[in-house]
């Protein structure tokens, strides 16, 4: 009986360290939880990208669901997700602001005439600090915001086809429907 | 010869010289204090650089936040709190201890301690095999020796 824990336990370790290790391998350390989920959505004031003379804040979109897509033209990722968030607008009918981060307005509005403006606005952070304060790091990033002002859900990276249909579309059909 | 050779390195090392960002502080204690913060916090787009060491665009513009903290007279405390609203404990290169990270912390303590465990035991066990062998060798030799003496006499 006690010869057997010694071919047990090494086997045991082994065991352990391989699903702790494989588990790891389906982690993406690049992608930082964000501490935003079920909080306010952080406020700002910025100017609107086709009218410097106007501004938003998030407060106007109270009793909305939403979503905030953070995006530049120099942002080589924002190209290639562009034309899933385009499709989430023109075929599912979502509502995404723009966050055009740290770059030329020139630049950016160059940038939506060629490839088509999904966005019912874009706001312009120059500076990068509501970035900073929305805790972006990376972009694209999209967040879903609900109803009541409350981040939902934030998607690190350009939204593919599979993340759009499969988290994104059944979340905000979800939160369409709370009250 | 020597000069140009001089006004060559110079012109070499400016793009390195550029990039450096100066900033000005009010007393040694501030810059001190904003050394620290930009070497414990981490870079969130590079994620093994403190922001210290960090090119990354955004590492610049978090340490422009430190900086105008600092300046306008935050505690460093303060300043964590800042970041990890906004980055989570993922921006600490010190994550606090709490029940999601314990075993981070414990970990290691548990490790040697079941090592300091196994030890103990392997030693303890070489040690009552050596007593017991050396025993039953003279029991051996003991009965030999009686078997012999039975046989002579």
């Amino acid at each position: 009986m006690k010869k057997h824990w010694r071919y047990i336990l090494p086997l045991a370790g082994f065991l352990v360290m391989a699903v702790l290790l494989w588990r790891g391998l389906a982690l993406d350390p690049r992608k930082i939880p964000s501490p935003f989920i079920g909080k306010p959505a952080p406020e700002f004031s910025l100017p609107l990208l086709d009218d410097a003379s106007a501004s938003l804040r998030p407060g106007d979109l109270k009793g909305q669901v939403w979503l905030l897509n953070v995006w530049a033209s120099w942002c080589v990722s924002c190209r290639a997700e562009h034309e899933v968030v385009t499709r989430l607008v023109r075929e599912h009918g979502l509502k995404i602001l723009g966050l055009n981060y740290k770059d030329e307005t020139v630049d950016a509005a160059a940038w939506l005439r060629r490839f088509g403006n999904p966005y019912f606005a874009s706001v312009v952070d120059a500076d990068g600090n509501t970035g900073i304060d929305w805790g972006v790091y990376g972009v694209p990033e999209t967040f879903v915001i609900d109803r009541q002002g409350i981040v939902r859900y934030k998607h690190i990276g350009p939204v593919t086809d599979a993340s759009a249909e499969e988290v994104i579309l059944p979340l905000v059909r979800e939160l369409e429907a709370e009250s | 010869m020597r000069r140009a050779f001089l006004l060559l390195l110079w012109v070499l090392v400016m793009p390195a010289m550029a990039a450096v960002e100066v900033h000005q502080f009010d007393d040694p204690e501030q810059e001190a204090r904003y050394k620290k913060l930009v070497a414990e916090l981490r870079c969130t787009v590079c994620q093994n650089q403190n922001l210290a060491d960090s090119n990354a665009e955004l590492a610049s513009d978090l340490r422009n936040k430190v900086y105008e903290m600092i300046r306008a007279g935050r505690t460093d405390a303060e300043i964590y709190s800042f970041m990890v609203e906004r980055y989570g404990d993922y921006i600490l290169y010190r994550p606090p201890v709490k029940t999601s990270t314990a075993l981070l912390w414990l970990g290691p303590f548990i490790f040697m301690a079941v090592g300091v465990a196994l030890l103990i035991n392997f030693v303890r066990r070489r040690r009552q095999e050596a007593t017991e062998s050396v025993e039953e060798e003279r029991l051996e030799k003991a009965r030999r020796l009686l078997e012999q003496e039975d046989k002579s006499a």
